[in-house]
């Protein structure tokens, strides 16, 4: 089972987290602060698994973005590897071409996109078909709903 | 400012601008509680927020919560989105909640309401929303709320595929919260048929629940076994096209493939259904073949998936542990990854085939490895590989191949990175113990520790050495050679000093021969390093040094010289002080007999297991690979690990220094079958009382301090000194675990109150875990008696009460005053004692061979005074003294006749009292 993920640039901010196992804010900033210092820290050529604490972290870096789960022993390393990479083709699918000012300014989607392919710490959907196509139900949804906001924002509601 | 995907809400997208433009932490923090003060009027005001707009604000700290800042408004709103009916609000409602609601929350009761309303939806795409949202927060009161509703959800036919998904993992979720909420009965055949369901996302889902509900109750469970092998097998012989969008990177779901293989993971082998079993190893097998295939694509994603599932069929096989083809074939496999370019490969390569290491059937597999192995651990460039390298040479080390495996392992140490370099040295430690032949390399070995990483080499590995040392006549006087030699260095760590210290101070005299190490070269050498030590090592080394003086009474001088020392008599350390001023004087006052036995070398110590063995399992549990499985029993893998362990025990000879293959505790429960049965063998270590109490009672006769009881967990010491018919006894209670001992209670009882009165001090209850505690008892001697009090003490370990009864070594010849007489005295009284109501007499066995010395020692600790030169016949023992009790006292006369040819002896003593006469008799009998 996955007790959290987070993704975190070259520069160490945090940008996306999501946690499957409860802790309080305190623990979960110490714990983010921590491991974000142990991964940046560690060269190119390294293995993308280590032990930290009493879980395996299992981390890749796309572009300037760190992808970084947090597994349990039983857990299977190479897997979780195709795990986040499969996350980063479905943003990629979904944004076209992803980049990293994709994920901070609509951190939501990230968070739905997500959703639907982790639930509760497991993997809930490996199909890319499928997820996209979830997503794709979520987004019509909206489209029908009527855009007030569009009038508020630009001072005419 | 990216486009802003769906309908994106522009106010929010200007804030996280504006947040990225500040050019300063403070301008960051300013912005954003502008943005919160601006926000708060918001949602206090007067005019009524629309729904796009809560859900901007909501959203915004949302984004502020996710920077790192706390937020404690809001929530209400974001459970107001929750009913509203466009999804997009309701989403970001969710979402809030998810991130930011606590369990306890008091919004809890309205969650849940608007949750059970978007269950109720016929919208699929409302019901996940509800599902994920439980599935996130999956409290206690979520599982009672929906406990019911989600498992009629996950297997009712009108479900839909992608709810059904949900449904499962949100159950699971639920589960792992609160056990109960799974329904048994006819519901546990519907869950695992769901491994039959022909949409795959759906068996993926329900495969991580089956796994979990499995663990808890495998029987229940049992079968899923035969659905998940089958499912397994189609998956494996399916050409990548077959599962369409289930296949990654020409891998037919690498996912489910995985999950199922882990699931199996639970159960042993299927030996009652051949033909599951059959089916299985074929599935294996498929999956070695693949795995020699030529890869499909050059992509990454392609060999990661494919050994993905690779890597978690061997851990099938290495659990199931029985088949002894694939398990060589396994370590094929991982031997061609040990050499792979990618860093994960190898990583994942050692790791794995550390635990074939320890399988009887691989074990020699893997050693042909050991080359590759030591390569890894000297030349990769990632520490978390070269870790896993050392950790698979400790687990592939055995007999063959422990001295080569432990230079390696030596010589790498002295690059090591500091990070692995105590772990290295504990398993160097104790590799070298558990294959030494010859103690001489044992020896060897462990100085080199501490001459390359002497700042990594604990306590207990030199503690360790020592024992061994002290325990192993053949290697004392080589060890005496090679610290000699060692300490000769211009440096030397001062763990080399201690050990140096310890071993010359007891087996100086081995080397003494040669007059390259002579005492006084041997003692200047040892004190050339002292100023240079820490007050511990000092404060060794001074005991060391008297010890000296025993061994070779001709540097006395040169030794008193260095205690009379200002640096040592008037040392601002206590104990440094003391203990010069207190060997001075002993050098001085003492004969040399009392000093040979006050110094007298020190006794073998209990084997046991290796102290080192402990720390290392303390510093990484579940990563010690435990010994290699017993290849005597038929099926290795069925054997409750109990069973092995008893096995073992009983196998292991004493010459299993270590005491690796016992379990912690229970060495001294060797045949005491009974008490093994009960209870957890680890956990709670039993007692085995009598054979120790009975020997250090005998012992006590002759001496006032020692260890009186002692187990695995607790320790007796007494200390006690006499003044005629009166008594102090000094009782040490020490704790020999990690945890406290609680709840101690000792007891005193015996039957002759009118003739002895024993008064016990109360004492703390509690005993620390490594403490001492100590108790004072008061004796009073009224009348002769012949009944020592028995004392019990109650304690709890663990919580589990325990109970051990020794006696008190409190004998009528602790109250005796030794008398000097001469031999015309003695004969006088010696005649007049002579009436039958006086005298007492025994004729018994020797226990051994007769020894005149040791006899003498020990009647001189028995408390009267020996007379020499009083019997005409010089092996005759002759002694008086007086019994003090508080009405009386009794003069006592006693002479022992040893027949070294009938190796027997005789004992007579003569008193005014007859009670008096026959109990000293009885005290001596048979002692020599």
């Amino acid at each position: 089972m996955m007790q959290f993920m987070l993704l975190f640039s070259r520069q160490g901010k945090l940008r996306l987290q999501k946690w499957y196992v409860a802790h309080p804010d305190k623990l979960k900033k110490k714990i983010t602060r921590e491991l974000i210092t142990t991964v940046l820290a560690r060269k190119p050529k390294m293995c993308s698994f280590l032990e930290w604490k009493d879980v395996k972290v299992v981390y890749k870096r796309y572009a300037s973005l760190y992808f970084c789960c947090a597994m349990e022993q039983e857990d299977n390393e190479l897997l979780t590897l195709e795990l986040i990479h499969r996350y980063v083709e479905l943003l990629d699918k979904y944004f076209g071409s992803v980049c990293e000012l994709d994920i901070i300014f609509n951190f939501e989607k990230a968070y739905f996109i997500l959703d639907e392919l982790v639930l509760g710490g497991e993997l809930q959907e490996t199909s890319k078909k499928n997820v996209l196509k979830a997503i794709a139900a979520q987004d019509l949804l909206q489209e029908e709903e009527v855009p007030q906001g569009f009038f508020d924002d630009h001072g005419l509601g | 400012m990216p486009a802003v995907r769906g309908d994106g809400m522009r106010g929010l997208a200007v804030f996280i601008s504006d947040i990225r433009n500040c050019k300063s932490k403070e301008a960051e923090i300013k912005r954003i509680n502008k943005e919160l003060a601006n926000i708060r009027s918001k949602f206090k005001g007067d005019k009524t927020l629309d729904g796009y707009q809560k859900k901007k604000y909501v959203c915004k700290l949302l984004f502020i919560f996710l920077l790192g800042h706390d937020i404690d408004f809001g929530h209400m709103e974001a459970v107001n989105l929750l009913s509203s009916n466009k999804y997009s609000e309701k989403q970001i409602g969710y979402l809030f909640i998810s991130v930011l609601v606590n369990t306890n929350s008091d919004l809890i009761k309205l969650i849940i309401q608007s949750i059970k309303n978007d269950l109720q939806s016929r919208n699929p795409i409302h019901v996940n929303l509800a599902l994920q949202c439980i599935a996130n927060i999956g409290s206690k009161d979520m599982a009672e709320a929906f406990g019911t509703e989600i498992p009629k959800l996950l297997v009712s036919g009108d479900t839909m595929d992608v709810v059904k998904q949900s449904a499962a993992l949100c159950l699971l979720r639920l589960f792992r919260k609160s056990p109960e909420i799974i329904p048994g009965g006819e519901w546990t055949s519907r869950i695992i048929h769901l491994l039959n369901d022909p949409h795959m996302g759906v068996v993926t889902a329900a495969t991580s629940l089956i796994d979990a509900l499995v663990k808890k109750n495998p029987d229940e469970y049992k079968g899923c076994v035969t659905l998940a092998v089958a499912r397994l097998s189609r998956i494996v012989t399916a050409s990548y096209t077959d599962l369409q969008d289930y296949t990654y990177y020409f891998v037919p779901a690498p996912w489910l493939s995985v999950k199922l293989l882990r699931l199996l993971q639970n159960y042993t082998p299927p030996s009652e259904e051949p033909g599951v079993k059959g089916r299985l190893t074929e599935c294996l097998e498929t999956i070695f073949n693949k795995a020699q295939e030529p890869p499909k694509s050059k992509k990454v994603q392609h060999s990661n998936a494919k050994n993905a599932v690779l890597f978690e069929a061997i851990s099938l096989i290495i659990h199931n542990d029985s088949e002894a083809n694939l398990l060589v074939r396994a370590c094929n496999q991982l031997g061609q990854f040990l050499s792979n370019r990618e860093t994960n490969l190898r990583y994942l390569a050692l790791e794995s085939m550390c635990h074939l290491a320890t399988s009887e059937f691989s074990h020699e597999a893997v050693k042909k490895h050991q080359e590759v192995v030591i390569l890894s651990m000297k030349m990769e460039k990632d520490v978390s590989v070269r870790q896993q390298a050392v950790d698979l040479l400790y687990a592939m080390c055995d007999k063959t191949n422990a001295e080569e495996i432990v230079q390696e392992m030596l010589a790498y140490l002295e690059t090591a990175d500091y990070s692995i370099r105590e772990e290295m040295v504990l398993k160097v430690a104790i590799l070298a113990e558990k294959y030494a032949t010859d103690f001489t390399w044992y020896v060897d070995v462990i100085l080199n520790l501490i001459r390359i990483a002497g700042d990594y080499v604990s306590e207990e590995v030199w503690y360790r050495v020592i024992q061994i040392v002290i325990n192993r006549e053949e290697v004392q006087a080589y060890a005496a050679k090679t610290v000699f030699e060692a300490l000769q260095a211009p440096t030397c760590h001062e763990n080399m000093v201690k050990v140096g210290g310890y071993i010359l101070g007891e087996f100086g005299n081995l080397i003494a021969g040669d007059t390259k190490s002579s005492p006084q070269v041997q003692f200047e050498l040892l004190h050339s390093k002292y100023h240079l030590c820490s007050a511990a090592t000092r404060a060794l080394l001074l005991s060391t040094y008297i010890k000296l003086v025993n061994l070779f009474p001709e540097i006395k001088n040169r030794v008193q010289e260095v205690f009379r020392a200002d640096s040592n008599l008037r040392s601002a350390d206590v104990e440094l002080q003391q203990r010069a001023s207190e060997y001075l004087q002993l050098s001085i006052v003492a004969s040399s007999d009392v000093l040979a036995t006050v110094l007298e070398e020190m006794p073998a110590f209990p084997e046991r297991e290796s102290s080192i063995l402990a720390v290392l399992k303390k510093k990484k549990p579940g990563r010690i690979p435990d010994e290699v499985r017993d290849s005597k029993s038929p099926q290795p893998s069925v054997i409750p690990a109990a069973t092995i362990n008893s096995t073992n025990n009983t196998n292991s000879s004493s010459a299993d220094l270590l005491g690796l293959s016992t379990p912690p505790g229970t060495t001294a429960n060797t045949g005491n079958g009974l008490l093994d049965v009960l209870g957890d063998l680890y956990t709670t270590p039993k007692i085995s009382p009598n054979t120790v109490q009975q020997n250090n009672i005998k012992k006590f006769l002759f001496k006032n301090n020692g260890v009186l009881f002692e187990n695995d967990l607790i320790q007796i010491g007494v200390k006690s000194e006499y003044r005629q018919n009166l008594g102090r006894i000094g009782l040490f209670y020490g704790n020999k675990t990690q945890f406290p001992i609680q709840n101690v209670h000792p007891e005193l009882h015996w039957t002759e109150f009118n003739k002895l009165n024993v008064q016990m001090k109360p004492m703390e209850p509690v005993l620390e875990a490594g403490a001492q505690i100590q108790q004072m008892l008061t004796a009073e001697c009224i009348e002769d008696f012949t009944d020592a009090p028995v004392m019990s003490v109650s304690f709890s370990y663990n919580n589990v009460p325990q109970k051990i009864t020794m006696k008190l070594p409190l004998t009528l010849n602790k109250f005796f005053e030794p008398t000097e007489m001469n031999g015309e005295s003695f004969f006088a009284r010696w005649k007049n004692l002579g009436g039958e109501q006086q005298r007492a007499q025994k004729i018994f066995k020797a226990q051994g061979a007769i020894d005149l010395t040791a006899t003498r020692t020990k009647l001189a600790g028995f408390g009267m005074q020996l007379l020499d030169g009083i019997d005409p016949n010089p092996d005759n023992f002759v002694c008086a003294g007086i019994v003090h009790t508080r009405i009386q006292q009794v003069g006592c006369l006693m002479r022992l006749e040893p027949n070294k040819q009938a190796q027997m002896f005789r004992l007579t003593v003569r008193s005014s009292k007859e009670s008096v006469s026959q109990e000293i008799c009885n005290l001596l009998a048979d002692q020599f």
